[in-house]
């Protein structure tokens, strides 16, 4: 990381002086594979629907045009071929991006990406890097149902080897995905469908986010909400509403859970005394469970409850709308558990 | 292609104009890999060498043939059975061994071990070993190497890559998407199918339709087929050869059902119960070595002299890698915690790390990351 920090496009969107756009997220994403594929011939796009279809979320649009069919590169409807092409080509020296239309469908390429890209560098004794993104939607679409809608950070950050970003506004879109083009390791890059529409502030210019720095959306006293993703908006949300009860609460944007950004989240708990975690993956041996350890342990002394947690339930995700939104990590669930957490409920 | 099989007489041949000094290495390189095999076997008994370790024996003019009928610059990759490739790449015995016994002298550092060879500067790709798994990364680096040479370069395709895989393989779903895909998109990369006839203790025919023709599930895909004798170190540098260039030429795939017979176990722990003795004096009287051995003798290449010689210094240089690897040291501890990330972040603080269970030092240990502490 000491390398890539000391790099001069490192800037958090803020400091960015200039024009500040109002883009949607999906458009954050293209500029920043667009500007990397300018910069970089060794860049490419593959994937299902990239090319001639625009991308099926529009996220591609218009690359085609730009860039040609050399690198905006449509793969027949097989992740595991063509994930682990891209692998081999990576391991070669080239820096694909491959697009998941979904990353549940990722699941069928499991040995290529859990068992190849981040262990390539490993077994070879340092010989052969991988320096890869996988990107596409990550967590309940919206009425899906179960086999669409995962969320696989629960599964994927289990494995050594790989960095998973999971970014919450347009503006982090950007300067992540850029940093993760240009990192020499495998990149995890999870987004949302439903955030891919959402606008937010993007500044002009170029900029770059690191990994593992945290940004904290909101600042306050009683309590730190720890979130990474499309929850963040839930979070805020819950914060507004529970500051009108007297709650005054933190909220902390992970942005990428490996690296995880203990330092930030540690001091805001020393702060507060108190912490809830939001994961939208299942409960059990999630990244929010992890989280949540790293909390009690580090902030042992500190803590006037025990960490509480809010997760997707613990069942499939399912089809109607109400009890998707039952399922998911929302808002009534955060503000209940940030209530109890400070002994409010 | 030739389309010769197994049950060719084991008599000698006429020799096409290939120079003398080419068939002596191919012989050498050929008893280099045997020699090795044969001492891996025992070091393994010895308990020397861990894990799962599969033996090359029998199969060595495909590695040999198929190695020296492109170029040093084409990638190749390869599955488990893996020692007679690297060894025929040019990995020294000595590196290989040491994988194997688990020392820092390794190839890969001891962190890979038998199955997982991997050897930049010769181009070896590795040593994977999930069964078919090598068939999509042959194919993305034969999609890097054209990409390169059109895409970035604006010239025309210069290398091919060779992927080999074992006849179990091909009934991979991996295999099947990665041939579609090679097919797709015009990638230069051959699929050698070292056919021994069994996947573990499955006959060819128990596991794998139309086995009597397996280079039809590459002419599905648009594949250039050919079968050759595998048993033949001459017949496959020939037609490995012709076919190669083809591939560099018009920047296209092919698939090869190599016909060999596997004269060991699957892997050390394989008693053979599922084949019978006779079959497999059949094939060990069509022994590639000996047959080549003949061919030279018979054409005046080498002497009987000469051959005495060769196994001598292939004994010689195998005991030496032995004896490197014996004398080369374990892995320093701190070695567990590299080569994880080009660029890694700190070492996890958690519960699970060498605070607890006594480790050493750790090389990318909490440090200072822009003035923060203890990424996890």
């Amino acid at each position: 990381m000491t390398a890539v920090l000391s790099n001069p496009v490192f800037r958090e969107p803020e400091s960015m002086g200039g024009a500040i756009r109002e883009i949607e997220f999906r458009d954050a994403l293209r500029e920043a594979m667009s500007e990397e594929m300018r910069r970089d011939k060794r860049v490419f796009l593959l994937g299902e629907e990239v090319a001639q279809y625009d991308g099926a979320y529009k996220v591609s649009k218009g690359m085609l045009a730009e860039f040609g069919e050399r690198r905006i590169i449509d793969t027949p409807i097989s992740e595991s071929g063509f994930a682990g092409m891209a692998i081999g080509a990576a391991s070669m020296g080239l820096r694909p991006i491959v697009e998941f239309m979904s990353w549940s469908f990722s699941l069928v390429a499991a040995d290529p990406i859990l068992n190849n890209a981040p262990k390539m560098l490993y077994m070879s004794g340092g010989q052969l890097g991988c320096p890869i993104v996988f990107r596409g939607n990550d967590g309940a679409g919206g009425q899906l149902g179960s086999t669409h809608s995962w969320a696989v950070e629960g599964l994927f950050s289990n494995v050594p080897g790989v960095k998973i970003v999971i970014p919450s506004c347009a503006a982090d879109a950007k300067g992540l995905m850029k940093t993760a083009i240009r990192d020499d390791d495998p990149v995890f890059f999870l987004e949302s469908e439903r955030l891919l529409s959402i606008k937010g502030h993007v500044p002009e210019g170029e900029y770059l986010i690191p990994f593992g720095h945290a940004a904290i959306r909101r600042t306050g006293t009683h309590c730190t909400i720890c979130a990474w993703g499309r929850p963040v908006s839930f979070c805020m949300e819950a914060a507004e509403i529970l500051a009108k009860e007297g709650i005054d609460c933190e909220v902390v944007d992970l942005r990428t859970i490996r690296p995880l950004d203990l330092p930030t989240v540690v001091a805001s708990v020393r702060k507060t005394s108190c912490a809830v975690v939001v994961d939208q993956s299942w409960s059990f041996a999630s990244p929010g469970g992890e989280l949540a350890a790293q909390i009690h342990r580090h902030c042992f002394d500190d803590l006037d409850n025990f960490v509480h947690r809010v997760h997707a339930d613990d069942v499939p995700t399912p089809y109607s709308t109400k009890l998707e939104q039952e399922y998911l990590p929302n808002v009534r669930k955060i503000c209940e558990a940030v209530r109890a957490a400070t002994y409010r409920a | 292609m030739s389309s010769t099989s197994s049950s060719a007489p084991a008599a000698s041949r006429r020799l096409p104009s290939i120079p003398p000094a080419t068939l002596i290495k191919w012989l050498r390189d050929m008893h280099l890999i045997r020699e090795f095999e044969v001492r891996c076997m025992q070091s393994y008994q010895e308990k020397k060498i861990g894990g799962f370790c599969h033996v090359y024996i029998g199969q060595e003019a495909i590695a040999v043939g198929c190695t020296q009928a492109v170029r040093h610059e084409d990638p190749i990759v390869t599955a488990y059975r893996d020692h007679g490739h690297a060894l025929a790449r040019g990995m020294t015995a000595r590196a290989c061994m040491a994988e194997m016994f688990g020392k820092i002298g390794g190839c890969a550092k001891a962190k890979g071990g038998s199955m997982h060879m991997f050897d930049k500067p010769n181009n070896l790709y590795g040593g994977h070993g999930i069964v078919g798994a090598q068939t999509p990364l042959g194919t993305g680096l034969a999609f890097a190497t054209k990409y390169e040479d059109e895409v970035i370069n604006g010239a025309k395709n210069k290398r091919v890559t060779l992927c080999f895989l074992g006849d179990g393989a091909v009934n991979q779903g991996a295999f099947y998407e990665t041939m579609n895909l090679a097919g797709l998109f015009d990638i230069p990369v051959i699929f050698i199918v070292e056919n021994n006839g069994y996947s573990m203790g499955t006959a060819i025919h128990r596991g794998t339709t139309m086995s009597h023709e397996l280079t039809i599930k590459g002419r599905a895909h648009g594949l250039k087929e050919a079968t050759m004798d595998g048993m033949d170190v001459i017949a496959v540098q020939q037609d490995m050869h012709e076919l190669a260039e083809w591939c560099r030429e018009n920047s296209r795939p092919a698939f090869v059902d190599m016909r060999c017979y596997r004269y060991k176990g699957h892997s050390m722990s394989d008693p053979r119960k599922y084949r019978t003795r006779e079959e497999e004096e059949r094939h060990e009287s069509n022994d590639p070595i000996g047959k080549f051995e003949r061919t030279l003798l018979d054409n005046g290449v080498v002497t009987d002299a000469v051959i005495k010689e060769i196994m001598a210094s292939c004994r010689e240089e195998v005991r030496d890698s032995i004896q490197f690897a014996n004398e080369s040291p374990e892995p320093p501890m701190s070695d567990l915690y590299t080569d994880v990330f080009v660029e890694p972040w700190g070492r996890y603080p958690g519960s699970s790390q060498p605070e607890f269970t006594g480790g050493a030092t750790n090389v990318c240990a909490f440090r200072a990351t822009n003035g923060k502490e203890g990424l996890v």
